[in-house]
């Protein structure tokens, strides 16, 4: 039984009750405890079940490599699945409930997995649930989506908030271990900007665990000066509990800061992003140690040796009685001698190597530990937690040669460094056959733009194993002095990637190599026996390290294994690829304060608040609101639009405009270069007036209109549609920068500095004539041309177009008194039945008129000619942007879809987007087609329904009667007809 | 630390002046600012936005005189002089960490930024502009966005101090 020891554990404090729950159950520990090690210390040793058979599992590892004790941590709209227990610093009232495990963690019915797992093999899935073919939708999937699955996903929305910051420095540590504090030091001696992250809410890495002694001090003593002598540096900034999640390029790395995960109180931010642009990076991220793979490894019990007694000697916990230590190097070794300072009976090492000696051998040897060299584990006994171990030769089959009671086993397959942050950007790694580890290759490191390397790894992350090795490797990175210490020569280690070396089927079929996706070494083996090569099939095909942990534990044991069945060397079957983040991330983090209010810019029109107020119902354009109609008490939206329709058209409507684009283009060739960018004539444009301009791509489609006024001889401002504002804009600069970079223009958005209000409707120009200040009579101010003045006491510019075929004025006003012309518009505009309209009623007003809208009509492969637009494309011009393309083959076909008004037989509405079908299937067994509905409509000036749409031949089948689709029922008829469904002359807006 | 304040500055004048650096500062009757930096005189100040645009920051109520008198002096240049003042909102954010609160929202190092710089930048998912203002920062965005842009300082300016 897992236990709290009487004294001891550096890291907690034993004055500091803490409570928390553990599935319902109330239980306490310290401050400074981890879930994880308040769990043992209540005894609590079975943490989990696994995920594919259920079986009952408890914590393996200390840090951020744990692969079973996940939980759901929290309540509520603070519910978060999947935590590890070891990272989860303990506070009061920390509610932990365990996962995957029905109706209870003690005992579940998933287990039967287990006691048929023969038939659960690698590949079951896909070889399964192949047939029959309609099993997979509603027998397979669901039943295999209930049994599967970690944590559950949480019900509330998230009760946090989350931050980001932007950092730069020259050097960015990552890791507070000795490495990292001395790479720190360094960097932080030599004047650079340094910042310093540590996952950890403590500094020193586990030096202090393992014992270490630099410059005469023990290791926490350095420590705590080497901290001390960082925070007295203002270029060095150091963050605890912060995570460096991954590495990208330009030197740009993600970290993830802790702020109150670790905490009962939970105000302020959860978690800050820290979005770093660093010089270099300095991966101190030291080395995770491996399991090995024998049968019953995953025995609540067994665990690593460096857990153990991190255990021990961090918390105070022993996680038991009796420890059988199982090991290939030397490292174990620590934890004899930690168990045994702490009083705990270490009851044998199994030294898988022959004939190992170094200093701590004949130590721990000397303080009468049994060290039965060449031996192994045959096998763990015991169900929900170790009882014994059967004892082997390690170089036999798995023949018994004793038993050993115990109730932990500490297992050390020698050390992996952790390599991630290395790798992210491409750095490669080479195997070293003596420490037998992937290590990273300083000859081929991630490189920047400059093609130098931008990464560095230091101390046990770069392969270092003792603590002389990672000061002499911190000391060659940054150019300083190498302190003294006290580390000792350790006997070689002996790579063990099946214990032992020649154990059976039955065996195998025990050794767990990934525990958290459930993967044995007979899986890696059946995968490789199937032609499963490549070390990235045979990993897809097991799921090997493609769980939560991404494979800490599990990667390099499995693929040794893969290695040694195909029989070839581990460099050449290598590593998968090693992506970010280190750690899961949550999603909250990465969105930072983008939620809620903040979710998204919302950009508003200086009239926005007017219209909220007026309750309209907002219709969202790109990332501005408008109103799509303005509903009075009572009223439907539908009945609304059709109101406002008909008011336009009898009385006088007011539209906000503002979100329209205005792009001043002004230079002795802007007329020139507007000539290449619409497809007609803007060059013969008079002063004073403005000009309908169709605008293309280079392929000749249509991409934007909007109407040009002429200021003077050199100024144009162009109107764009409320979408091309910005694109448009891009779009002229990138051809004055890029290409016609020697022509005199200039562009300025001044989209943002004008209001901009259309007012509309037959009486228009009684409410501009009451507000008084400027002639806008028909011979002052004609169709199509714009005047500046005042209205109403404020100076504006009235341009007389229409895109309502009414008598309309739009004025531009600068966006400040956008609001007061409005509300003066609107007052003079009461004695006439002013009324504000929306996009709606904007939009059948056009449509009644036949005026294309970009975004209806077009779609990216329409053309202006498509719409019969061909007025509107100058035959004079030598070139436009679109001409070339519009001389292709397949724009010069006659049976291109072009547009025509379809009118329905019965009066009603097409459904938008109908297809105009015909008898029979095309060559893809798909029904023929022949047209489309571009824009449909209830017209309440014409009382039916109107639309358009691009019918092939159209304009020369006037009269023909089409049948369009409609979703659920039988297609509609419409006859073709004109688009300009309503005063055709142009008479109204003429006047 | 004392608290951020975040002020919204009103009557703002604003010019856009493009064209060739120094034709445009010597209209405006500055010296030409270095490239990404601003000249302050007693009050306005002339900030370098692109390698052919400078923008003018000055009271509100001069801008129409100078923007004639801007055309005037231009007369027969290749430039081009705008009022922009009405297209921007401005904020002045003051107080101990504000510094720290706009690195919550701006890619800018700003222990590297220079006295008289000004740095186009974006501010969460907007672009904005931000330089040194009577002890504080100034930041500048588009007025559609203002109120998304005070909610972001906002929030920034409380989750900063964690």
């Amino acid at each position: 039984m897992s236990r709290r020891l009487k004294s001891g554990g550096r890291l907690i404090d034993r004055s500091r009750r803490v409570e928390f729950s553990f599935d319902g159950k109330p239980l306490a520990g310290y401050a400074g405890d981890t879930l994880a090690s308040a769990l043992l210390a209540s005894g609590q040793l079975v943490m989990g079940r696994s995920f594919k058979y259920h079986r009952p599992r408890s914590v393996v590892a200390s840090g951020p490599e744990e692969p079973n004790a996940l939980m759901g941590i929290g309540e509520g709209g603070r519910f978060e699945p999947n935590q590890r227990a070891t990272q989860q610093a303990l506070y009061a009232g920390l509610v932990a409930r365990s996962q995957n495990a029905w109706p209870s963690l003690a005992f579940d019915v998933g287990r039967v997995n287990d006691w048929g797992s023969r038939f659960l093999p690698a590949g079951f899935y896909y070889k399964t649930f192949m047939h029959p073919r309609a099993f997979w939708k509603h027998v397979f999937e669901p039943f295999i989506r209930r049994a599967a699955g970690l944590g559950a996903a949480p019900l509330e929305p998230d009760a946090d908030r989350y931050a980001q910051r932007y950092a730069f420095c020259d050097t960015l540590v990552v890791g507070g271990g000795i490495a990292g504090l001395s790479t720190a030091l360094a960097a932080g001696r030599a004047g650079e900007r340094v910042i310093l992250v540590e996952r950890a809410g403590v500094w020193g890495g586990r030096a202090p665990v393992d014992g270490a002694s630099i410059d005469g001090s023990p290791a926490g003593a350095w420590v705590k000066d080497a901290v001390q002598a960082l925070d007295a540096m203002e270029n060095v900034t150091r963050l605890s509990r912060c995570e460096a999640s991954g590495v990208y390029d330009h030197g740009y790395v993600l970290c993830c800061e802790s702020l109150t995960d670790h905490l009962a109180g939970k105000t302020g931010p959860r978690q800050r992003l820290w979005r770093i642009r660093a010089g270099r990076v300095i991966a101190a991220t030291g080395a995770i140690e491996r399991p090995l793979s024998f049968a019953g490894n995953d025995v609540p019990g067994v665990m690593l040796a460096s857990a153990v007694r991190d255990y021990v000697a961090d918390y105070g916990v022993a996680p038991g009685e009796r420890t059988v230590i199982v090991t290939n190097n030397d490292d174990a070794y620590r934890t004899a001698r930690v168990l045994l300072a702490a009083g705990l009976r270490v009851a044998a090492i199994l030294e898988a190597r022959p004939d190992a000696d170094s200093r701590i051998i004949r130590e721990i040897k000397q303080l009468g530990v049994n060290v039965h060299a060449g031996r192994a584990i045959a096998k763990v006994h015991g169900d929900d937690r170790v009882t014994a171990v059967t004892v082997c030769l390690q170089s036999g089959d798995g023949t018994p040669t004793q038993e050993i009671r115990c109730d932990c086993v500490a297992m050390s397959g020698g050390w992996s460094p952790v390599v991630h942050l290395w790798s992210h950007c491409g750095g490669k790694l080479w195997w070293d056959d003596v420490r037998a580890m992937f290590r990273p290759d300083a000859d081929r490191p991630p490189t920047g733009a400059d093609g130098r390397a931008f990464v560095a790894v230091a101390g046990s992350a770069s392969g270092a194993l003792t603590i002389g090795e990672v000061l002499a490797d911190v000391a060659d990175l940054m150019d300083t002095e190498e302190p003294a210490t006290d580390s000792d020569e350790e006997a070689p280690i002996r790579p063990v990637w099946i214990m032992p070396d020649g154990a059976g089927p039955e065996l195998r079929a025990k050794m767990w190599l990934d525990y958290q996706n459930d993967v044995k070494v007979s899986d890696v083996r059946l995968a490789a026996q199937e032609g499963f090569e490549s070390v990235e099939h045979a990993k897809r095909y097991t799921t090997l390290g493609m769980a939560t942990d991404q494979g800490k534990l599990s990667n390099v044991n499995g693929l040794a294994i893969l290695a040694d069945l195909l029989d070839e060397a581990i460099p050449h079957v290598g590593t998968t690829t090693f992506r970010p983040p280190y750690t899961p991330v949550t999603i909250g983090t990465l969105a930072g304060e983008a939620r809620g209010e903040i979710f998204q810019p919302l950009r508003r029109t200086p009239m926005h608040a007017w219209h909220e107020d007026r309750g309209a119902f907002w219709e969202p354009v790109g990332q501005w609101r408008r109103p799509y109609c303005y509903p009075r008490a009572g009223e439907s939206h539908d009945e609304a639009v059709q109101r406002e329709v008909k008011n336009t058209r009898q009385a006088v409507g007011m539209l906000d405009a503002s979100t329209l684009g205005k792009i001043l283009v002004r230079g002795p060739d802007a007329a020139r270069f507007l000539d290449m960018l619409y497809t007609n004539l803007m060059s013969t444009l008079k002063p004073g007036r403005c000009r309908y301009g169709l605008m293309c791509d280079e392929n000749g489609f249509l991409i934007d209109d909007g109407v040009v006024a002429r200021i003077d001889e050199q100024t144009f401002l162009c109107h764009t549609t409320t979408g091309g504002a910005d694109r448009i804009h891009g779009w002229m600069e990138d051809w004055l920068q890029c290409e016609w970079w020697d022509w005199k223009v200039h562009t300025i958005n001044l989209t943002e500095q004008f209001a901009q209000i259309a007012v509309v409707g037959p009486k228009a120009r009684k409410v501009l004539e009451k507000l008084g200040g400027m002639d806008v009579s028909a011979e002052a101010l004609p169709f199509m041309a714009w005047a500046d003045g005042k209205l109403g006491g404020v100076n504006v510019r009235v341009f007389r177009i229409s895109f309502s075929g009414e008598l309309s004025y739009e004025i531009a006003v600068p966006a400040g008194q956008g609001q007061a012309l409005w509300d003066r518009l609107a007052e003079a505009g009461a004695e006439f039945g002013v009324m504000p309209y929306g996009t709606e009623a904007l939009h059948i007003l056009r449509a009644e008129k036949g005026f294309i809208m970009i975004g209806d009509e077009t779609d990216g492969t329409v053309i202006p000619q498509d719409l019969g637009l061909d007025w509107a494309i100058s035959k004079k011009k030598d070139d436009y942007l679109g001409k070339r393309g519009q001389a292709r083959a397949e724009f010069q076909r006659d049976d291109r879809w072009k547009l025509v008004g379809l009118q329905t037989l019965d009066g009603s509405m097409l459904e938008d987007g109908a297809y105009a079908v015909r008898e029979g299937v095309n060559e893809n067994g798909q029904r023929r087609v022949e047209g489309r509905v571009t824009s449909t409509y209830m017209s309440p000036t014409l009382e039916r329904g109107i639309a358009m749409g691009l019918v092939a031949h159209g304009p020369e089948r006037m009269g023909e009667v089409l049948r369009f689709s409609r979703i659920g029922a039988s297609p509609q008829e419409a006859r073709i007809v004109n688009p300009v469904f309503f005063d055709p002359d142009g008479e109204k807006a003429n006047v | 630390m004392s608290e951020i304040v975040i002020a919204a500055a009103r009557d703002i004048g604003m010019i856009t002046l493009r064209g060739e650096i120094s034709a445009l500062a010597k209209a405006v009757g500055m010296t030409a600012p270095a490239q990404r930096m601003s000249v302050k005189s007693e009050d306005c100040r002339l900030n370098w936005m692109s390698p052919d645009e400078l923008l003018l920051i000055c009271p509100h109520e001069e801008v129409a005189q100078r923007v004639t008198d801007f055309a005037r002096a231009l007369e027969g240049e290749f430039a081009t002089v705008a009022d922009v003042s009405d297209a921007r909102a401005v904020f002045d954010v003051t107080g101990g960490g504000a510094e720290i609160a706009l690195a919550h929202l701006m890619p800018v190092d700003f222990a590297s930024l220079a006295p008289e710089e000004v740095r186009r930048t974006r501010m969460a998912q907007i672009p904005a502009a931000l330089w040194r203002e009577g002890g504080g920062w100034r930041v500048v965005c588009f007025r559609s966005v203002a109120l998304y842009a005070e909610a972001l300082l906002k929030d920034a300016a409380e989750t900063s101090r964690a």
